[in-house]
């Protein structure tokens, strides 16, 4: 994997596939609305390279510009300025019928006068297939969806999970070049998600296709993705491997937005080495890595993730960063206990605390804890 | 207690409907049927003789009449359809914030009676009125051109007047229609046009088919239409059962015709449903 760097407004990545053409570019996009007479930004500026075989997820809130990136690669927006490319190609006025691409619709969008078999058999009889061969593709691509015998169904005479599997079967089964899917899953309930998730991700292996996932559910883009782009407010503001962006989140928005994060700030004490050391009270103190930018006197904002930090009703020993509060929430969790502590400046950090050995918590609420975690647990945030 | 109050409500709500339905519909047909069947006139009485004459007679004088009157509802109903399409769709699709708005003005010629929306248009299509006027004085049609006491100006009357109930079953239709299956269908290679004939339209059938309905039978039986815009040489089977009725007072003879039209309507109806159900157009659309 190539490195990468992303952030507000400098949002360039390389594919992770180098020399290959990408299978999807959006260069320098941007894309403008008129609303009440003024104009929006829908979005800002935003450069993607996705390479072939892909499973990329572009993630972030409702109103982050994902859904409207995702319908410039698709051909239902032209954007206001900049180039979308497929494989190479100049595609920016090209009509959606012309982009040798299909999309999943989030509310499936299935043809609801036509059964299964047409719904799915839609595209290729407009591209003119023979029918034998149309009778072939479609019958094999039910089968990959596991709804053989349910061709004479309507949309309307089937679950929501069955629907979903229609409008999957009838992108899939033209071969597009790339696979653009829009919160696919978001009207399914949780187990069906969860199993339509691996379902989704085995046959993207399978076939080798290009997926372009659009979600604002970061669990389902850490699971299913090879690359993330975060967005926020019309731009990329990280794009990288879920693990990089969960452990080295970019940006607050990040960090906030994806998992659980305790976001913290201080000034760095002194520098000894290759650590920082922020104060924060009389017996606390932050250790973080100081990677030759921090310097004494610096604000630092930082970022630990709740699973990273230890809990204990003593004083740990060594060169760990250390805080020290009192705890205002335990909830039991099943796999782990989540304990919110409240510190002396009153800032609130929340630990999770895996459920290894027995049921028993460490802490009740309002006991005086000490919280501690390694120094490379700390990330500094931009 | 509560169980039956629940039980019966259903009843309790149709029961308003169904007592006015009895009182203004079923009685006068069961009177006009049995209208239909008596002989006499209007000095002497009439007496029920079971006589299946005044169907004869009436379908045999007035044939031309009814003829007519199915032509007209049928040119009247396709003028609508294609005038009203578009602008149903376009009110659907591109209306906006302001389709009530559009809704609104389509539905404001109600705001006038019928009959003085049906003069308006004699005053309108008079032989030197607003529309030929001028069109005479600037030497564009001859002198004596005329568009009143045609069948042109009945049709177009018919089209005219009933042209909302066309319009607004037709934009229901298209106004359900979500626009992501459009964008499914250009995502999966149809042109725009290939859109509108293979999604639009299908999704749409339901509402022209519900537009027809409900303009081709008030189309057919009309009688101000054909009597202010038509003449004498375009009436049409309402004006004729309106003679019998209020003025030849031969009542047998307008009932007759009444149920005569009735009948033709209903069975034209149901073979219309059975060749275009709505299910089954909509099968053909698919393929």
């Amino acid at each position: 994997m190539t490195e990468i760097q992303a952030g507000p407004g400098a949002a360039v990545a390389a594919a992770p596939v180098s020399g290959d053409v990408p299978a999807i570019e959006l260069d320098n996009v941007v894309k403008e609305y008129v609303s009440h007479g003024e104009v929006v930004q829908a979005v800002k500026g935003v450069s993607l390279a996705i390479a072939e075989g892909e499973f990329f997820s572009l993630l972030g809130p409702s109103g982050c510009g994902k859904t409207t990136s995702m319908r410039m690669i698709a051909g239902f927006e032209d954007p206001t300025q900049g180039v979308v490319r497929l494989h190479g190609e100049d595609v920016t006025n090209v009509p959606p019928n012309k982009r040798d691409i299909n999309m999943v619709f989030q509310s499936y969008a299935l043809f609801p006068h036509m059964n299964v078999w047409d719904n799915v058999a839609f595209g290729l009889k407009r591209k003119k297939v023979p029918d034998t061969e149309i009778k072939r593709r479609v019958g094999e691509i039910l089968e990959v969806v596991d709804l053989v015998g349910r061709e004479k169904r309507r949309p309307k005479e089937m679950s929501g999970g069955q629907q979903q599997r229609v409008a999957l079967a009838r992108a899939l089964v033209n071969r597009p070049r790339a696979l653009l899917l829009d919160e696919p899953l978001g009207a399914l309930d949780l187990k069906l998600r969860q199993a339509m998730q691996i379902e989704l991700k085995r046959i993207q292996r399978e076939v080798g296709l290009t997926f372009v996932y659009v979600t604002h559910d970061q669990s389902e883009a850490l699971t299913m993705s090879d690359r993330i782009a975060v967005m926020h407010d019309g731009l990329v503001e990280q794009l990288a491997d879920p693990r990089e962006i969960y452990e080295r989140p970019a940006s607050k928005f990040v960090a906030g937005f994806i998992g659980t994060s305790n976001l913290l700030s201080g000034t760095v004490q002194q520098v000894t080495g290759d650590t920082a050391v922020l104060a924060l009270g009389a017996s606390d103190r932050i250790l973080i890595p100081a990677d030759g930018a921090l310097a004494a006197g610096a604000t630092v904002d930082l970022t630990v993730r709740p699973e990273k930090i230890k809990i204990a009703k003593d004083q740990p020993e060594g060169d760990l960063s250390v805080v020290r509060g009192t705890v205002a929430e335990v909830v039991y969790l099943g796999t782990y206990n989540s304990y919110v502590v409240v510190l002396g400046d009153g800032a609130e950090i929340t630990v999770f605390e895996q459920n290894a050995h027995d049921s028993t918590i460490t802490a009740e609420r309002g006991d005086t804890v000490w919280l501690s975690w390694q120094p490379w647990h700390s990330y500094a945030l931009r | 207690m509560s169980r039956l109050r629940a039980s019966l409500t259903p009843y309790l709500l149709l029961f308003p409907g169904t007592l006015w339905l009895a009182i203004f519909f079923v009685i006068p047909t069961v009177v006009m049927l049995s209208l239909s069947l008596q002989s006499g006139d209007v000095v002497n009485g009439y007496a029920f003789t079971f006589n299946w004459h005044s169907y004869v007679d009436g379908i045999s004088t007035y044939h031309d009449q009814i003829i007519r009157s199915l032509v007209y509802g049928l040119f009247s109903t396709l003028i609508q359809i294609v005038i009203g399409f578009p602008v149903a769709y376009w009110i659907a699709f591109k209306g906006g914030s302001r389709k009530s708005v559009y809704l609104f003005l389509l539905l404001l010629p109600f705001l006038v009676s019928f009959v003085l929306r049906t003069i308006s248009w004699q005053f309108f299509l008079s032989d030197n009125g607003m529309l030929l006027g001028p069109l005479k004085s600037m030497g564009l049609v001859p002198q004596d051109f005329h568009i009143l006491a045609t069948s042109a100006a009945v049709i177009g009357g018919l089209a005219y007047n009933f042209l909302p109930f066309m319009i607004l079953p037709m934009y229901v239709a298209l106004e359900r229609i979500d626009p992501r299956v459009l964008e499914a269908a250009q995502d999966l290679y149809a042109s725009k046009v290939q859109t509108f004939l293979r999604v639009v339209l299908p999704l749409s059938l339901p509402g022209v088919f519900a537009g027809v309905l409900m303009t081709f039978v008030p189309a057919t039986s009309d009688y101000v239409n054909a009597s202010v815009l038509g003449g004498t040489s375009n009436t049409m089977i309402g004006n004729v059962i309106q003679n019998q009725f209020l003025i030849n007072q031969d009542y047998p003879t307008a009932s007759a015709l009444s149920f005569t039209l009735m009948a033709l309507l209903l069975v034209g109806i149901f073979a219309y449903a059975r060749a275009l159900g709505t299910e089954d157009v909509l099968e053909v659309a698919a393929r």
